[in-house]
């Protein structure tokens, strides 16, 4: 471990802060407290007591201070470079919407003062569950939800509510095979069995097959659009209707609302229930796992469901009603993520509504030039008009034995994020690209040019490809061995 | 990529055996190398019941985890727990060592509405 543990500046290895500092070394001195120490085993059951570990690390401040540093300058970032992760909306996050989420009326606001102290609070969130539902056409919304996956199973809570409320819960939900994977564990969850249904050859549901699965057990159709090949679901209106005549209802995963800001609304297609990802959409950080925020929007027959307390507006006074009998009711503590609102609120007035449906419309052209410009290089699928994102294939480079992993390793060495790979699981081998209306012209072609030039490398030099990285951190990382194997936690 | 002619085929990739009323299911040749590095297996227990077209278990790989489908109806009567610590069995012998469960069948009509092996070559020429 000497290479490893090499402290100079030029090392690009950093081992884990266990295997830093040295015995006895600590970083602050703290005063002596006064009360006499007791030792932990005369206090806890012995088998409450941990031993393996043999101690916490014993380092230094500026030792501490360095290893997260060098952690943090190994990071790769959206502040770093081009991060076209397809489904994942890499975009960059003005940082505007930091500087105001840190005033301190709201980073200092606490979940347990009275109402009327934070009355500036109240209307922010009141602000943003209206510019929310004006977006989706979805009037009533609820900001609770802390993540994505988190409004989805709120969603389907609240189509359940609305069921059982209507005499019969029903037992299955329709999911077609374009679906975000959260897709059916949201509804398996709630207590539904997922009928999947296959997507078309243009790579989008048709009626006709919606029809001939949909029956009175059918509690929704969840599907997200444009879904997840990037394509909208343009018989999206005809769909709702075959599964509105029966009962049904339509959740539509708003993870791809990037492609349809101020151009389309999902209220306005029959949707009834829809979840927006404010980390994506809405320019809110993705990093260390959040904190996210998943709000839901949802139809005035829908709204007695919402999870409680919602805010309501008396005159210019903001409070909470938890007087809600049909609600699901809490699930989040206090009120969701305050401070992810802030930002997200801080987008879109900054935006206003004539750059919102900019931004949409920029993210279209940004992903059909990207398509245009790599389609002669890679297999593309579904060789139609996209949305925000496109999907390409390995298929043209697996006659040289190289697949779409080894194209990902590659972009690296190129200094590029990989995209998101082998997702959609319709398409074999898949290359999803979502460069995002944040990314100029200029990156978007140093990004081609690095595709184009991996393509050419695959046929005449394979070999660049299925050894890379060479310029990362660390070489190709034994993903099979890890999954097979894994070590959850640092052992000496 | 082999496809052994004594096996039976579904269009979801997996192969049957069959042994008196006892079919033997695995995943095929194609389907392994599609999947890539299998990490993890989930399959029934024994004395389960499963019925065609369902779900009976999940393989998970590096790139994605899949459900597999029952080709057949039956009782479970043997699992392969070998495959739960060594699930590289699965990419390594696809057609022997890596067979998953046993199935006593319940209506060996069912088998008539299963692929050859000829036909599942096609298939997957046609479909892959």
């Amino acid at each position: 471990m000497a290479e490893n543990n090499d402290p100079s500046i030029l090392s690009i290895t950093e081992p884990t802060i266990f295997e830093r500092g040295s015995k006895g070394r600590d970083g602050v001195a703290l005063p002596s407290t006064g009360i006499e120490q007791v030792d932990v085993n005369t206090l806890l059951p012995v088998d409450m007591i941990r031993d393996e570990i043999d101690g916490l690390p014993e380092v230094s401040e500026v030792e501490t201070v360095r290893h997260y540093t060098r952690l943090s300058q190994l990071n790769y970032g959206v502040d770093n470079g081009f991060y076209p992760l397809g489904s994942c909306t890499m975009k960059y996050n003005p940082k505007v919407n930091e500087d105001v989420a840190r005033y301190p009326g709201f980073s200092g606001a606490h979940p347990y003062q009275p109402v009327e102290s934070v009355q500036g609070n109240l209307s922010l969130m009141y602000e943003l569950e209206s510019l929310l539902g004006e977006i989706t056409a979805l009037p009533h919304v609820t900001l609770q939800p802390a993540a994505g996956a988190h409004g989805e199973m709120v969603g389907m809570m609240m189509i359940r509510a609305y069921h059982e409320d209507h005499g019969n819960p029903r037992t299955k939900v329709l999911i077609p095979d374009t679906a975000h994977g959260t897709n059916p564990a949201s509804s398996a969850l709630c207590g539904y069995k997922v009928v999947p249904i296959a997507s078309n050859d243009k790579g989008i549901l048709d009626a006709a097959e919606v029809e001939r699965v949909m029956d009175e057990e059918v509690a929704a159709l969840m599907l997200t659009n444009p879904n997840t090949l990037g394509l909208f679901e343009e018989n999206i209106l005809e769909i709702a209707k075959v599964v509105h005549d029966k009962g049904g209802l339509i959740y539509c995963d708003g993870a791809n609302m990037n492609a349809l800001m101020g151009i389309a609304k999902p209220g306005d297609m029959g949707v009834d229930v829809l979840h927006l990802n404010l980390h994506k959409t809405f320019s809110t950080p993705h990093g260390g796992g959040g904190p996210g925020a998943g709000p839901v929007c949802v139809t005035e027959t829908l709204a007695p469901y919402l999870p409680a307390p919602v805010i309501v507006k008396s005159g210019d006074k903001y409070s909470f009603n938890d007087d809600r009998p049909k609600s699901i009711g809490r699930v989040k503590a206090f009120y969701g993520n305050f401070g992810i609102l802030v930002r997200a609120y801080a987008y879109i007035r900054t935006m206003s509504a004539e750059g919102l449906k900019r931004v949409s419309e920029t993210a279209l052209i940004n992903a059909n030039y990207i398509k245009e410009r790599l389609k002669e290089y890679y297999d593309l699928p579904y060789d139609l008009p996209c949305m925000h994102e496109c999907v390409f294939s390995d298929k043209k480079l697996t006659p040289y034995g190289i697949k779409t992993l080894d194209v990902a390793k590659r972009l690296i060495d190129y200094g590029f994020h990989p995209p998101t790979i082998y997702f959609p699981l319709v398409v074999n081998g898949a290359i999803m690209i979502e460069p995002t209306e944040t990314e100029s012209r200029q990156t978007i072609d140093w990004f081609c040019d690095a595709m184009i030039n991996i393509a050419k490398e695959a046929e005449r030099e394979p070999e660049l490809l299925k050894e890379a990285p060479t310029k990362a951190a660390c070489r190709r990382l034994d993903e099979v061995k890890a999954a097979r194997e894994p070590k959850l936690r640092w052992q000496p | 990529m082999g496809f052994p002619v004594e096996l039976k085929y579904t269009s979801e990739h997996e192969w049957i055996r069959i042994e008196g009323d006892i079919a033997y299911i695995g995943v095929t040749d194609y389907a392994q190398e599609a999947l890539g590095d299998v990490v993890f297996l989930e399959i029934p227990e024994v004395g389960s019941e499963i019925e065609k077209g369902e779900t009976f278990g999940v393989v998970e790989s590096v790139k994605a985890v899949s459900d597999l489908y029952a080709p057949l109806s039956g009782e479970v009567t043997k699992a392969n727990e070998v495959l739960v610590d060594t699930p590289e069995l699965i990419n390594e012998h696809p057609y022997d060592d890596g067979w998953m469960i046993a199935i006593k069948m319940s209506d060996t009509e069912e088998l008539k509405e299963l692929m050859n092996a000829d036909d599942y070559e096609t298939y997957i020429e046609e479909n892959g």
